[in-house]
């Protein structure tokens, strides 16, 4: 995406640059929203659930999103299912290896809060929005496939809202928050990243 | 060695370099199955050490349940063996029924055994999907779905959930079976056994499937005894042992079926344990259906808060898996003590490294797959 | 097999086994001191009894209760094992080379208690990762990352 990002920029600099962009944006994002691969990030239940929603039944392909394994092919990381502490550095990693602009949907209560591993556990990381900025929050454990597949709407509405002008991409947070109060943080919304930039 | 590198059609020299390369595989990986990482050592294509590295996926259940009472430990038990729910729940609520003394209305009984039967076959066809998908037989994950999907009906409509039931409570179930839901089940278990036909032929009966499945990864019966090997892992290598015969509980001793044996111990012969086991299970189901009568679902009388004599118990089902077992030790509370399950894909996982020896990289996946852990349970 | 049948015949093989084995909650049960868990250990495999099904252990405050479930195919039999060690120096020898069975299953148990099994091939931490401090299933394990569920819940 080097190339898209230098024209931004370019764009930018040249008088009347803002109107060009728009259109541009509107190519930019009607193309990104439309072909989301997805990287599953599958760890427990959750995972079953993403499985069935790639098959016959649901057929998630017709909304042009193809699991990619390959983080290098992927737009979009779909975190299903719980997230320990030993995990944690690998999905961040494998985060940082998708080529921007990338975007992060958290599947099932684990994903989103560390749902019924909430309390009274040593080794689940509560959410994955503590080191990763989160665009879409699917509740449910597990959600079904249906809820999957609005999600991924919805990403393409916000998709839509977004501008290829530099300053959008958005790093994983490096520093995890205090383990005395996983919300110290703060919860990543949907604009932190924009904010950040 | 050099009997695999035939079996592969190539010189043994040009799959042996003499050079030792270590190679990370996972823990976020298609063919692993969940997250589990493996740590090769190869020489050249050939794995000379594979040592498996588990723990991704600790979430603590054991402790989490020493601060939850009875019934609060039932939907954790859920997210054990996510790909087998039914049992994990089943198996608790036998130890904590042998613990405090509830007996069990036949009726409820036989629901769990009709339940367990129909999530052998859901779970198995997860488990010979992926087989499919690791040999590059993709088509036969999405044959293999499909009656997944069927029995995930099933399970819906009885209690609202596909994947994590929390169906089985101490002293019976959740739910009584919803009107018409035993025809729909009788329509079912009807058209399963010709889908396992189809699908035998489909992938078992394939030259390249065959290929990358016979012969590897081959456990000899002794070594599954010694190791812990339980289940469809266990019974590929001929090991005749099933704890629904041979430790028979439930309504087992009165349905009549078979225990289907493999002999070569290979990814093969597991593989099509599994497949006629699904055949038998249907079998198990249309006789638990002719049976079952009238009655209540719950024990009489239990109180909302369990609180067992102290003592301990334990008790095991047959899973997918294997023999799961479940340990409970009671203080008198209304708080289990100490719980602690006997994971079967723990115990099966460990025999990887022991497998892989002397087999190629690509063959790492199938003997993986073949031994179908299920990282919920593997890592509790 | 039935529990009385079991203990005649593990009294007439091995008498000097037969006053520690008892009956708790209907499962036949061998409690023996530490220092005789290897040896009672090796006479229960030679009895018959193949299967190691479940090891555990069991925080009781000043021991540490270590609970092994061994099976007999044959005998269709099933009985409980049962040691205490000592808390401040919780060392066990390892059953491996009885049954190889027992290999991850202790590596659990030292990762959750931190006992010691004397002559394991190879101790690690299995599921926890490697620098982790402290063994979590010991009841007075203290992490400040663990919330408590809240009695209203
Ligand atoms: S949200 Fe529920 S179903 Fe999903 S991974 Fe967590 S426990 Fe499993």
């Amino acid at each position: 995406m080097a190339l898209v990002d230098d024209l931004g920029r370019a764009l930018e600099r040249t008088p009347g640059g803002g109107i060009i962009l728009t259109s541009l944006d509107a190519v930019m994002d009607w193309s990104r929203g439309h072909s989301l691969w997805s990287m599953p990030m599958g760890t427990a239940c959750c995972a079953m659930e993403l499985i069935a929603a790639s098959f016959a039944r649901f057929d998630f392909d017709r909304h042009g999103t193809i699991p990619r394994a390959d983080p290098r092919h992927a737009d979009v990381m779909v975190v299903a299912g719980t997230i320990t502490r030993k995990m944690a550095p690998a999905v961040k990693r494998l985060y940082e290896q998708m080529p921007d602009p990338k975007w992060v949907i958290a599947m099932g209560n684990c994903a989103v809060s560390g749902g019924i591993f909430y309390y009274d556990t040593y080794s689940v990381v509560r959410g994955v929005d503590e080191f990763l900025p989160v665009d879409v929050y699917i509740a449910g454990c597990p959600p079904r496939p249906e809820s999957l597949q609005d999600a991924v709407l919805r990403l393409r509405e916000k998709i839509r809202a977004e501008s290829i002008a530099p300053g959008r991409s958005r790093p994983a947070k490096l520093v995890l928050p205090s383990p005395t109060d996983p919300r110290a943080g703060g919860v990543a919304t949907a604009d932190d990243g924009s904010g950040e930039g | 060695m050099t009997g695999q590198a035939e079996a592969c059609g190539v010189d043994a020299h040009l799959l042996q370099t003499g050079d030792e390369l270590v190679v990370n595989i996972g823990p976020s990986h298609p063919s692993t199955h969940g997250v589990c990482r493996v740590i090769v050592h190869l020489d050249g294509e050939i794995v000379t050490h594979a040592e498996p590295v588990i723990g991704h996926l600790h979430r603590g259940i054991e402790k989490m349940a020493e601060n939850r009472t009875y019934l609060q430990v039932v939907p954790l038990t859920d997210r054990l063996d996510y790909v087998g729910s039914m049992y994990a729940n089943w198996a608790y609520c036998r130890a904590v029924e042998r613990l405090a003394g509830i007996r069990v209305p036949e009726r409820a009984e036989y629901i769990r055994v009709v339940m367990c039967e129909l999530q052998r076959i859901a779970s198995h066809m997860m488990s010979i999907g992926s087989t499919g998908a690791d040999t590059g037989a993709t088509s036969a994950f999405i044959y293999a779905f499909n009656q997944r999907e069927q029995v995930v009906d099933l399970f819906e409509a009885v209690c609202g959930a596909r994947l994590t039931y929390n169906y089985v409570r101490p002293g019976g179930v959740s739910f009584d079976l919803p009107d018409g839901w035993i025809e729909q089940c009788r329509a079912f278990t009807r058209s399963h056994p010709s889908a396992m036909v189809e699908i035998d032929k489909l992938l078992f009966g394939n030259v390249i499937a065959r290929q990358r499945l016979k012969g590897i990864g081959v456990l000899p019966a002794e070594e599954a005894i010694a190791r812990g090997v339980t289940g469809p892992a266990a019974r590929g290598s001929g090991v005749d042992w099933d704890l629904r015969r041979d430790d028979s509980y439930s309504v087992y001793p009165r349905v009549d079926f078979e225990i289907p044996l493999g002999e070569n111990g290979d990814a093969y012969d597991r593989g099509r344990v599994r497949l006629w086991e699904c055949v038998e299970s249907c079998r198990i189901i249309d006789q638990a259906l002719a049976q079952i009568e009238e009655g209540p679902i719950k024990a009489e009388g239990l109180p909302r808060l369990l609180a067992p004599r102290p003592g301990e118990a334990y008790d095991h089902i047959e899973s997918a898996r294997g023999s799961l077992g479940v340990y409970l030790v009671s203080d008198g509370s209304v708080r289990p003590y100490r719980m602690h399950v006997r994971s079967p894909a723990f115990q099966n996982l460990s025999v990887l490294g022991y497998l892989a020896e002397g087999h190629t990289l690509s063959d790492l996946v199938v003997i993986l797959g073949s031994l179908d852990p299920v990282f919920g349970e593997v890592d509790r | 097999m039935r529990i009385e049948e079991l203990r005649e015949h593990l009294c007439s093989v091995y008498p000097d086994l037969c006053p520690l084995f008892s009956v708790e909650f209907g499962d036949g049960t061998l409690t023996v001191p530490a220092d005789r868990l290897f040896s009672a250990a090796q006479d229960m495999r030679d009895l018959g009894f193949d299967l190691l099904g479940m090891l555990t252990a069991v925080d009781r405050g000043e021991t540490f209760e270590l609970v092994y479930r061994v099976r007999s195919r044959e005998m269709s039999a099933a009985i409980f094992l049962k040691t205490e060690v000592p808390r401040d120096e919780p060392r066990i020898p390892s059953l491996v080379p009885l049954w190889p069975a027992a290999d991850w299953q202790e590596r659990e148990v030292y990762d959750m208690f931190g006992i010691v099994f004397e002559g394991h091939p190879d101790l690690r931490r299995i599921l926890l990762p490697d620098d982790w401090e402290g063994y979590p299933l010991r009841k007075d394990y203290a992490d400040e990352r663990i919330i408590r569920r809240p009695d209203y819940i």
